[in-house]
């Protein structure tokens, strides 16, 4: 079995439009929540939302290339130069084919949909744009980054809602892992703000009015956020052997479903998914230092997950750091797990522990460290990152330092 | 005020898979099986038929001052919304 590493990282979220800025914004514990603007919000409920503001996309990409890509598919695109530029890996030369794309979306081109559907139902139109269906089919923001790069090995889009960036990585690490690919292109990406899209949400009766405030008292539920993050993997050895700089090593990766409830989370599943990774890493509970909780913001998934972090972590649950960075970046869905993966990284690199943003007071329910409202000096040796879906998908992922 | 008390149980009585005649004020909704997802498509079902909107979050046990425990609830909470729709204010 190779071991794993993490030779480049890519961010395109609210916080921040690249890794670093993405970072100081994580670090500050402020809020990227506000008031929806880049959709009118006009007979929305929901007001409120994480989004990438000021993104211009023809600051990134060929008018003839935009016609192709919905607004994930460019958060996508983003992260992923950043990520690759990082690592320093040429698929062009030789590579490409050993190397693997697995992206996650939840949804994918949901402006796309959106936007033609309002034409043919609501405008009368007769005709639609001729790229409509490939801009919008969930898999076109991982074809794109292997088109970019020049990617030929096996890549495809990992969809399991909530959790399906953690997925993507997982199996991407197994890919490397085993030895099928020498690299991967991993993460998710999703752009949830379209009027249907929220009104869909808002159905579901989860939506905070007010903000994201994980584990808190007075929590009242969940926020949208928006965004993608693109890590790339490649063997230890190979980084070790041309001298590229390891950003961290992925060493576990545990997954189980409820088989229960369609919304509803479950302990046991979400127990299960942390400690088939611990034991896939080989380490104690006792090793992990932090933990980037799931935390959504609703009543249902905070506690369950306190429960569940108990379960699995025994005594030491209490000398833990578990933090929900959904607070500053929001939920992003499809994107979720790799964008807090980033922020797990970074705060390793930068030695902090994430915080978890709009904390208000301690909850009965909810009784561990959960890092309030500000980040805090430390060094994470080992962490994971949990990410549990509708649909009863749970996926947990160990990290350790470089 | 009565056609509505039975109109509103009615939906209930639906959403349950009971008889109307099985539903009275005092009846808690969490003794119909009215769970997680039966709860929500109750308060979409509600919006529906009287055309209100009203402010049920899943996350709060009294969202903006409206209790979901007894059908006795749900009945004076749609009897508020369709007043307050009706004098203009919804």
């Amino acid at each position: 079995m190779n071991r794993v590493v993490v030779t480049g990282i890519g961010v395109c979220a609210a916080p921040g439009k690249n890794a670093a800025a993405f970072a100081a914004g994580i670090k500050s514990g402020h809020s990227a929540i506000g008031p929806i603007s880049i959709i009118p919000s006009e007979g929305l409920i929901t007001k409120i939302g994480a989004q990438v503001l000021d993104f211009d996309p023809n600051a990134y990409f060929q008018s003839g290339k935009l016609a192709l890509y919905d607004r994930c598919t460019q958060f996508a695109l983003v992260a992923a130069r950043e990520a690759i530029a990082q690592s320093g890996l040429d698929f062009r030369a030789g590579l490409g084919v050993r190397t693997a794309a697995i992206i996650g979306s939840g949804v994918g081109g949901q402006t796309t949909l959106d936007e033609n559907y309002l034409r043919v139902y609501g405008q009368g139109a007769k005709r639609l744009h001729p790229f409509t269906i490939p801009k919008l089919m969930i898999n076109a923001p991982c074809s794109h980054i292997t088109m970019e790069h020049g990617i030929t090995g096996p890549s495809f889009v990992v969809a399991s809602a909530c959790s399906s960036a953690n997925h993507a990585i997982g199996v991407a690490f197994h890919m490397v892992r085993s030895g099928m690919s020498a690299a991967a292109v991993t993460g998710g990406t999703e752009a949830v703000f379209t009027f249907g899209t929220i009104k869909g949400w808002e159905a579901l009766r989860v939506m905070a009015p007010d903000t994201c405030r994980p584990f808190s008292r007075d929590r009242k539920g969940m926020v949208l956020g928006e965004g993608a993050a693109i890590l790339v993997l490649e063997t230890r050895e190979r980084a070790l052997a041309r001298g590229a700089e390891i950003l961290a090593e992925i060493i576990g990766f545990g997954a189980t479903s409820d088989a229960g409830d369609i919304v509803l989370p479950a302990v046991e599943g979400a127990a299960g998914a942390m400690a088939a990774c611990l034991k896939e890493a080989g380490i104690a509970p006792d090793a992990v230092d932090y933990v980037n909780a799931h935390g959504t913001g609703t009543t249902a998934n905070d506690a369950t997950e306190t429960k569940a972090i108990h379960m699995v972590f025994g005594d030491h649950a209490r000398r833990l750091a578990v933090s929900s960075t959904k607070s500053i970046h929001g939920h992003t869905l499809g994107a979720a797990g790799a964008i807090e993966m980033a922020a797990t990284i970074l705060a390793m690199r930068g030695g902090f522990i994430p915080p978890t943003a709009n904390f208000l007071a301690p909850d009965p329910q909810c009784d561990l460290d959960y890092v309030p409202n500000e980040a805090r000096a430390g060094q994470i040796e080992i962490a994971i990152s949990n990410s549990f879906a509708f649909g009863g998908h749970n996926a947990s992922l160990a990290v350790k330092r470089a | 005020m009565a056609d509505l008390a039975s109109e509103v149980i009615e939906v209930i009585a639906k959403q349950a898979k009971v008889e109307p005649a099985k539903v009275a004020r005092e009846t808690e909704l969490a003794d119909l099986n009215l769970e997680s997802l039966d709860s929500i498509e109750l308060v979409f079902a509600l919006e529906e038929k009287f055309n209100i909107e009203i402010p049920f979050n899943a996350n709060e046990a009294n969202s903006a001052g409206i209790s979901f425990t007894t059908a006795g609830n749900v009945i004076d909470a749609v009897a508020k919304l369709v007043d307050e729709q009706k004098s203009g204010k919804a």
